[in-house]
């Protein structure tokens, strides 16, 4: 919502007769956010259209999967793959609400059928097959789908010869489908090796948050791998560590750029510099994305202009 | 450890409540021997052993997680040992650390010359310490990789123990990147082409626990379990509250029963009646006997054909609907 829909909206209810009433919080958020990092108020419209960064701070929030699309790829050029693929509820999972209320509630606030949107679209006028995660769905955790999607992007990948990206931002691994969730990161693993095997490019790109079981298996088999800035990533949670180990962890723990200093990952991009970025690391590696029989033809010629 | 008094569990207090009867009635009949005693032993005996028989067979999620977790459950080490007394240990990730909590040997497995893996915890406080209670540090899982690339180098086939409750969640694990170290072993066992055989000896913990277990067969002994996150994490995050742990363990499907109904695990190995703790030499003997069975299955298909096996295995775990 905008300013102009707002008062818009305000004058249809004025005309209405309604009595005049402060917004409600829901009105209100939709209206302002509050930048986690330096708490100035931004108007939202102004934060979605600096591709959700602060203005102030440069604080990466969140960014739901469909908003990265339109981010990263060219206009239109975007097609989904495996959209109809949904959770069944393998081990009828009831903790305090069953599972399948849990997936329709997941489905209803983040208007996801899963936690991750999978696809072929253009990166700058090149060829790439995406799949992004979406924290707003179920914690992004990673269950029988988001492990088939991944898996069934990659094939596709390396049977059209494409780059692959994944964007991922996951809670880890989902329990409510139990051992099967566990078997999702061995799955996805598997067909990145053979992906690997054919010598195509992978870029795994780290964004707030990415811990557990997806951060164990496919984001961090990436040929290159690229995080946000100030993205936490990690296997075991802060928290959990702390518990174990009962002392304080350093405040950047985890943190993008403390990876960076432990050799975790390539680089650290921000958002603005991210699709040059990527369009930039796919055309380096142009080669690769060739059948191997063009390759070997060329030989000795490999590296002549 | 098998020349100590197992010690009983908690859902095993009616059985121990017996055996103390039974005890002290044979104490009294050594005392005065003859008279109508003997037929109450025999009477308590009889309840005894029906007892113990329908107490094992009806076990819930939480039972054989305790004996799971046994503090007398045999570890790796004690099979090793078992199957070959002069197996020969492998050391070190070769990058700065030998991980105790990661054992790696190569191993005669009834004349077949087998690359050992398994995850270790220790029986005393010190042991227990020193192997970090049985969750591997990333070099860990570097040194099992480094185990795999010497099978694969030399075409033997690779056994693995699983017993862990987890990667642990350590400042120096995370700084060494251990979701990678995991990451990697997945993606490497997945791609050899010799035969590999996972076993959940006791607990199957999560990602530390599949870091060994990207098998071509996957076995769990009758009382082990496997699952995605201990059973204690799932209670404090989807309950909130730390003593749903038996809910918790009911609600994930994680017993070895479970496992296999869910198509993941492919055969259940059946522990000595009680436990595997209940008698050392025969759970090795049995698990054993299981191994080789599987292995002289898998020896039968070619090296492509193992790593096909393996990745179509995992390529097909899942549960969705597609409509």
């Amino acid at each position: 919502m905008d300013l102009k829909e707002w008062f818009a909206n305000r004058k249809k209810k004025t005309e209405q007769g309604e009595v005049k009433q402060p917004l409600t919080t829901e009105e209100y958020c939709a209206l302002w956010t509050q930048c986690f990092q330096c708490r100035e108020l931004l108007y939202t419209r102004d934060l979605r259209s600096n591709l959700d960064v602060c203005p102030k701070c440069q604080y990466h929030f969140r960014v739901g999967a469909e908003q990265r699309i339109e981010q990263l790829v060219d206009a239109g050029s975007f097609v989904e793959t495996e959209a109809k693929l949904s959770s069944a509820d393998p081990l009828g999972f009831v903790d305090s609400e069953p599972y399948p209320k849990r997936l329709l509630e997941a489905e209803r606030r983040s208007g996801l059928k899963e936690a991750i949107i999978t696809g072929v679209g253009n990166i700058e006028d090149q060829k790439a097959a995406l799949g992004i995660m979406d924290f707003g769905h179920f914690g992004g955790s990673m269950g029988s789908v988001v492990g088939e999607k991944v898996t069934r992007l990659v094939e596709k990948a390396e049977k059209e010869r494409l780059p692959l990206i994944l964007i991922s931002s996951s809670g880890g691994a989902r329990m409510q489908e139990g051992i099967l969730s566990l078997m999702q990161l061995a799955k996805t693993s598997s067909a990145l090796k053979s992906f690997s095997d054919a010598g195509l490019l992978y870029i795994s790109i780290l964004s707030e948050p990415t811990y557990g079981g997806v951060t164990a298996s496919f984001a961090m088999l990436g040929d290159m791998i690229i995080a946000e800035p100030g993205a936490r990533v990690g296997f075991a949670g802060r928290r959990v560590i702390e518990q174990t180990i009962r002392q304080k962890l350093p405040a950047d723990f985890q943190t993008a750029e403390y990876l960076m200093s432990h050799g975790q990952v390539d680089m650290v991009i921000e958002r603005h510099k991210l699709k040059e970025a990527l369009a930039g690391l796919i055309k380096f590696h142009g080669q690769a994305l060739k059948p191997s029989s063009v390759i070997q033809q060329k030989g000795a010629a490999l590296y002549s202009r | 450890m098998a020349d100590k008094k197992p010690v009983p569990l908690e859902f095993e207090q009616p059985l121990a409540l017996l055996a103390q009867q039974i005890e002290a009635l044979e104490l009294q009949i050594g005392e005065n021997p003859g008279g109508d005693l003997e037929n109450d032993l025999e009477r308590l005996n009889k309840q005894y052993d029906q007892l113990k028989r329908s107490l094992y067979s009806n076990l819930r999620g939480i039972d054989h997680l305790a004996l799971a977790r046994h503090p007398q459950r045999p570890y790796t080490r004690d099979y090793f040992d078992r199957w070959d007394s002069s197996w020969t240990e492998m050391h070190g990730d070769r990058k700065g650390a030998d991980d105790p909590a990661m054992v790696c040997g190569l191993l005669h497995l009834d004349g077949i010359n087998i690359v050992a893996v398994g995850t270790q915890k220790g029986r005393s406080l010190r042991d227990k310490q020193h192997c970090n209670f049985g969750m591997p540090q990333p070099e860990g899982y570097r040194k099992a990789l480094r185990m795999f690339h010497h099978a694969e180098k030399f075409r033997l086939p690779v056994v693995c123990l699983i017993d862990t409750p987890g990667a642990y969640p350590g400042l120096h694990a995370e700084e060494h990147n251990q979701a990678e170290a995991i990451a990697v072993n997945l993606l490497e066992l997945s791609g050899l082409t010799v035969p590999v055989v996972a076993v959940v000896t006791g607990e199957g913990g999560s990602g530390g626990a599949l870091a060994i277990g990207v098998a071509n067969r996957i076995l769990m002994l009758e009382h082990s379990v496997y699952s995605v996150i201990s059973p204690e994490g799932c209670a404090s995050i989807l309950w909130r509250s730390a003593d749903k742990v038996a809910e918790a363990c009911q609600a994930m499907k994680m017993t070895a029963k479970e496992i296999l109904a869910l198509g993941v695990a492919d055969e259940v190995i059946p522990e000595p009646l009680g436990g595997a703790h209940q008698n050392y030499e025969l759970a090795a003997t049995s698990l054993k006997s299981g191994l080789v069975r599987h292995l002289k299955e898998l020896a039968t298909l070619a090296p492509e054909d193992l790593r096909k096996n393996r990745q179509s295995k995992f390529r097909n775990f899942g549960a969705f609907v597609e409509a």
